[in-house]
């Protein structure tokens, strides 16, 4: 049904202004911040972004007036060329792109200007902004790209930045080692990223190649199966480090010790959604790997129930919403990995308002409890933030699939569609999402409702938070709201004009178009419900009406509740089975070629690489006839090599 | 009478103009210091600056030709005027940063100046050499001068030693060289580079065996020039030893003149033989890249690093010879400027928080340096994430286009490794960024806006590696251009 489709481009001048937009406050707050001082610091920056986003919404205008299908396309310069290859830096608006700018210039707007009063005394403001506005701008450049290296530009950029927000406290040593390992498990992510744009490039065959996305579009059904399910393979474990899938989702959890817009930006709305965004511009690369596509539905279940199941026992505010983000993000996995890319955009946009909202309303209650993020030592915070509870009160309808909100569309959508692929895919996203009603409401109640826990100093100072911080809040309210609205089920209404929208982006992977029963569909969407509803129910039995209930259910289950509240063991099972061997061969190779000269130190992971460099280290011995011998040593093995190879 | 028996080559001005013009300035840099009073010597300096100028002009004027000299000995074409421009700027930023530099050292005199310029004479030799004897004459004109300079500082113990050591083992290594030398000449009957193209397009299975002996030794000798494993060993302690700014200078001036030589003679004249001294090459890159960035990880000084770091480049630019072809070789030239341009930059940041008597050369040193002098964390953070391959700076091109072209000649698995090691590089080039901006204490920092000849090094510096990967298809095309003048 989509065949009439043509993808005509329209060539325009400005787009390039969106990243430049962003990039160019980073420049004056560089050059300037020292002067200018916070008030102009704290204008420049969010004014940026805002110019970026009149730009975003002007391209979306145009692509909603061009007929399906169009783009916009913005070729600035010829960059990388190289024999047979010939990558451009340029910039195409189609209307997954749309989306994206929208969204990350949108949302990111908002932030910057809760940044601001969240910020505001921080003694750093300038260099917050400068790399929060970076991050913008290499967020923008990854969604913008027309090709995969200019995307991989984004990449690290936004890598980058993210690393250096969550270290942004960096007096505290705990975010320090967040930071690095952030850093260490994204690196694996990016080995695959690498590899498989390098396979892909390889595999292309001969001819000219831009490595653009239409090129490769247009390539790729004559890369053999087996290469294009290991190229898909390999970009899936990039995705899976920057999108905090199983197994890689590790760093997500303590990358919260960043300031907390930056995890509403960075660590929700935007940059974790990469992974996702990247599989669904290569669609048309990963429908014909199915093998990958089932890989990725099921990394994608998994982690949703798994990080949900790990979000029912924590008690910071900021953890819970971390888990409940990888478990978000498994979803939208989920959804691409059955195929339905549209929904999973969809589900990522609507999280980026609903979790966008809830961070920042977590951020407002941390700012207002001045800085207590334990929920045991919260409550009530109902009466004294008002604002804040109410917004988040809607964010948290949102995420937990209540109908009429946003996050109600998009997960359904998300679900229907995995019944239609896997019923066991379905009920596992079920399970996840009544988790979810559940831990959301377990936070509402034990941080808004009943008692508050704080000591008297605590409680005498608590307040609602400024204008700047609480306008967002309620904006983020609204589109966690009507967001969902622009996607509603086929047979209501308007339909789902968000599907209709990105149809042609999607055109190559909608081949068997799924055509569910009404009566079906409408069965789904009430399993939703219940699940929700009973989610519900429970946290309000559980911490409203009964309290005391949880304590006793913790001690009959000891073994189960002790499992999950330590979050499945699994950052000491990462030290069992990969740092301490490591620890362990590091020591054996120390004691077995110690000569006395031991003062490297290396810490965690890079333990393993640490023990040969420090074997290589003792080949360092300062002496000369030992480099002399070394050399003799290497001139023989070459002499040798060179026998055995040209006989 | 003698004189009659001996044929004297023709010799074309025109073509050894940029040698000539070098070493016209190098000697008048000498007499020059003889009128120089006082500590200060920054005229020769500035007499070099113009110097290096005449020559990169006159290397432009010669641009679309291709001269040959002294019978064939010498040959001017645009491989080795590339590798003379690179030459230019290396030597170029090195004396700029040293005019700043020297005021924080002992080092009082003028020699120091035109033994750059000496060095450089060298490494112009090897570029356009088109014969063994001239390469090897090149090296030692290069080496001899870069010995010299290792020991400069002659108030310090380890340069003193850094001098001994670098010129003891680079004398080793260049037996070695010209053992193959010898060898290739006792195959061919002849040392010129077209000479031995012929007899090894045609060898018979012994003289096959000869040339592979020959080739393995003079492995050996290059692989010490450019630092490869295992003839790497000097590198370190030289390269901490040596005053910073000659560290510099050999890191990338010494390591591409090596380079020069080492590609034209393997990659051109010993075309044919690739086969077999790729399989060599292959396992010296994959040795060189690993063992250079793992030991990296451990250190704590920024100068021992960055020897480590250069030696893992070294590994890289080996990729590219192994891939070899059109593609590979261009990619060599163009990452070997990219090199020289980050790698002189992170020296200059180096030399820029040292102060006199307080080298500063600790990564402790460098916390928090980001936020007290902005323009040096913004500038070393550039060089580290270029190093790192991290876009969009030109060292992240280089590596594409090495990595590209190691996979368009199927080296799937070298590629992997290659990427692998530049990953593990990430995580100390970063090391630094995390000292310079998640670390409070830290030396107090001379601004380098108050010492103009090291901010324009740096801005050089900085506007090469940020141009390099925004516009690099310019310069790859020019780099093509002058690979493809081999033939």
């Amino acid at each position: 049904m989509h065949e009439a489709i043509t993808h005509t481009a329209v060539a325009v001048s400005y787009l390039w202004l969106i990243p430049a937009l962003p990039a160019l406050g980073v420049l004056v707050n560089l050059s300037l911040g020292a002067l200018l001082g916070k008030g102009a610091v704290g204008f420049i920056a969010p004014g940026t972004v805002a110019g970026g986003f009149g730009v975003a919404l002007y391209c979306l205008v145009q692509i909603l007036q061009l007929p399906p299908g169009s783009a916009l396309e913005q070729t600035l310069w010829p960059w990388i060329s190289a024999g047979n290859l010939q990558v451009d830096i340029a910039f195409r608006v189609d209307a997954l792109s749309a989306v994206m700018i929208c969204v990350v210039t949108g949302v990111g707007f908002l932030i910057h200007i809760y940044s601001v009063g969240y910020m505001h005394d921080d003694p750093s403001y300038a260099r917050y902004f400068i790399y929060l506005n970076l991050f913008t701008c290499a967020m923008l450049i990854l969604v913008l790209a027309d090709n995969l290296p200019l995307l991989f530009v984004g990449w690290e950029g936004v890598g980058l930045c993210s690393y250096l927000l969550i270290g942004f406290w960096f007096d505290k040593e705990a975010n320090a080692s967040a930071g690095k390992k952030a850093f260490v498990v994204n690196r694996v992510g990016d080995a695959g990223f690498l590899l498989g744009t390098f396979l892909l490039f390889w595999s292309l065959g001969v001819g000219t190649h831009s490595l653009s996305f239409q090129d490769i579009a247009a390539h790729a059904k004559s890369i053999p199966l087996d290469t294009v399910t290991l190229i898909t393979l390999l970009l899936f474990v990039g995705a899976t480090g920057k999108s905090a899938q199983l197994p890689l989702y590790v760093w997500l959890p303590d990358a919260m010790a960043g300031p907390t817009p930056v995890s509403a930006l960075i660590h929700a709305a935007t940059m974790v959604t990469a992974g996702v965004y990247m599989i669904a511009r290569l669609n048309f690369l990963f429908v014909l790997a199915p093998a990958t596509l089932t890989v990725v539905a099921t990394i994608g279940a998994l982690t949703a129930l798994f990080a949900a199941s790990i979000g029912l026992m924590q008690n910071d505010i900021k953890k819970v919403l971390a888990y409940s983000t990888v478990s978000q993000l498994g979803y939208m996995f989920l959804g691409v990995g059955v195929g339905a890319f549209s929904a999973g955009v969809f589900h990522l946009m609507t999280h980026a308002f609903f979790k966008g909202l809830l961070f920042l309303g977590s951020g407002s209650v941390i700012h207002g409890m001045h800085g207590e993020q334990d929920m045991r030592r919260m409550g009530g915070l109902r009466t004294y933030m008002p604002t804040t509870y109410r917004t988040f009160l809607i964010g948290t309808l949102a995420i937990a699939g209540v109908p009429g909100l946003a996050g109600f569309f998009s997960k359904d959508l998300i679900l229907a569609h995995a019944f239609s692929s896997s019923p066991v895919l379905w009920l596992v996203g079920l399970c996840a999402a009544g988790m979810t009603a559940f831990y959301m409401f377990r936070l509402v109640f034990m941080t808004f409702w009943g008692e508050c826990r704080a000591d008297e100093h605590t409680k005498h100072h608590i307040h609602e938070s400024p204008a700047t911080m609480t306008v967002p809040l309620v904006l983020l309210a609204v589109l966690s709201i009507v967001g969902g609205y622009v996607g509603l089920p086929e047979m209501w209404a308007w339909g789902n004009r968000f599907d209709a929208f990105l149809a042609p982006v999607f055109a190559a992977a909608q081949g068997g178009e799924h055509h569910m029963e009404m009566g079906l569909e409408y069965a789904l969407m009430a399993a939703s419900v219940g699940v929700a509803v009973g989610g519900i129910a429970l946290a309000y039995v559980l911490y409203v009406a009964r309290p005391e209930l949880p304590g006793q259910i913790a001690d009959q289950a000891a073994g189960a509740y002790d499992l999950i509240s330590n979050k499945y063991y699994v950052d000491e099972l990462y030290d069992a089975v990969l740092v301490q061997p490591a620890l362990k061969l590091s020591n054996l190779l120390w004691r077995v070629v110690d000569v006395g000269i031991v003062d490297g130190i290396v810490n965690g992971s890079a333990r393993v690489v640490g023990a040969s460099s420090s074997f290589w280290r003792r080949w360092q011995t300062g002496n000369v006839e030992h480099y002399a011998v070394s050399m003799l040593f290497g001139a023989v093995l070459i002499l040798v090599f060179f026998a055995w190879h040209s006989s | 009478m003698l004189y009659r028996m001996i044929n004297p080559p023709e010799i074309s001005w025109i073509a050894i103009l940029p040698v000539l013009l070098l070493s016209a300035t190098a000697m008048l840099t000498m007499v020059a210091d003889l009128w120089t009073d006082g500590p200060d010597r920054e005229g020769l300096g500035w007499i070099g600056l113009v110097g290096l100028m005449a020559t990169a002009i006159a290397a432009v004027a010669l641009w679309n030709t291709k001269l040959t000299s002294f019978a064939g000995a010498v040959v001017v074409d645009r491989y080795g005027l590339f590798f003379t421009l690179l030459f230019c700027v290396a030597a170029g930023l090195t004396l700029l940063m040293s005019m700043s530099y020297l005021e924080q050292t002992d080092i009082r005199t003028g020699d120091y100046y035109s033994l750059i310029l000496f060095s450089t004479v060298g490494m112009v030799v090897m570029a356009t050499a088109a014969d063994l004897i001239v390469v090897f004459l090149g090296l030692e004109v290069m080496s001899i001068a870069a010995y010299a300079l290792a020991g400069i500082w002659r108030s310090q113990v380890r340069s003193n030693e850094a001098a001994l050591k670098y010129f003891l083992l680079g004398a080793f290594a260049t037996g070695f060289l010209l053992f193959g030398i010898a060898l290739l000449y006792g195959v061919a009957g002849t040392t010129t580079l077209t000479g031995i193209a012929q007899t090894a397009s045609g060898a018979t299975a012994e003289q096959r065996t000869l040339l592979i002996a020959g080739m393995a030794l003079m492995i050996v000798g290059f692989g010490f020039k450019v630092a490869a494993v295992p003839f790497h060993a000097w590198a370190p302690d030289v390269y901490e030893g040596a005053p910073t700014s000659v560290t510099a200078l050999m890191a990338v001036g010494v390591k591409s003149a090596a380079f020069a030589a080492f590609a034209r003679i393997f990659m051109h004249t010993l075309a044919v033989m690739s086969p077999d001294w790729s399989a060599v090459l292959w396992v010296l890159a994959v040795l060189t890249m690993t063992v250079g960035n793992v030991t990296a990880l451990l250190q704590r000084n920024i100068k021992r690093m960055l020897a480590y770091s250069s030696i893992a480049h070294a590994g890289y630019l080996l990729v590219g010879m192994v891939a070899g072809g059109e593609l590979g070789g261009s990619a060599i030239l163009f990452y070997l400027l990219a090199y020289t341009l980050m790698t002189l930059g992170a020296f200059s940041v180096v030399i820029a928080l040292g102060r006199r008597g307080q080298p500063n050369e600790n990564l402790e040193d460098y916390a928090g340096a980001g936020f007290r002098s902005p323009f040096l964390g913004m500038a070393m953070s550039i060089f580290m994430l270029s190093l790192a391959g991290i876009p969009p700076f030109g060292g992240f091109v280089g590596k594409f286009y090495i990595f590209s072209a190691a996979v368009k000649s199927g080296y799937i698995g070298l590629t992997v490794i290659g990427v692998m090691n530049s990953l593990i590089s990430v995580y100390y080039y970063v090391g630094v960024l995390v000292r310079m901006y998640m670390t409070d204490g830290g030396v107090e920092i001379t601004q380098p806006s108050s010492r103009p000849y090291l901010f324009a090094t740096l801005v050089v510096a900085v506007a090469g590696t940020i141009a390099l990967g925004l516009f690099p298809s310019t310069l790859f095309e020019v780099a093509r251009q002058s690979f493809l003048a081999l033939g």
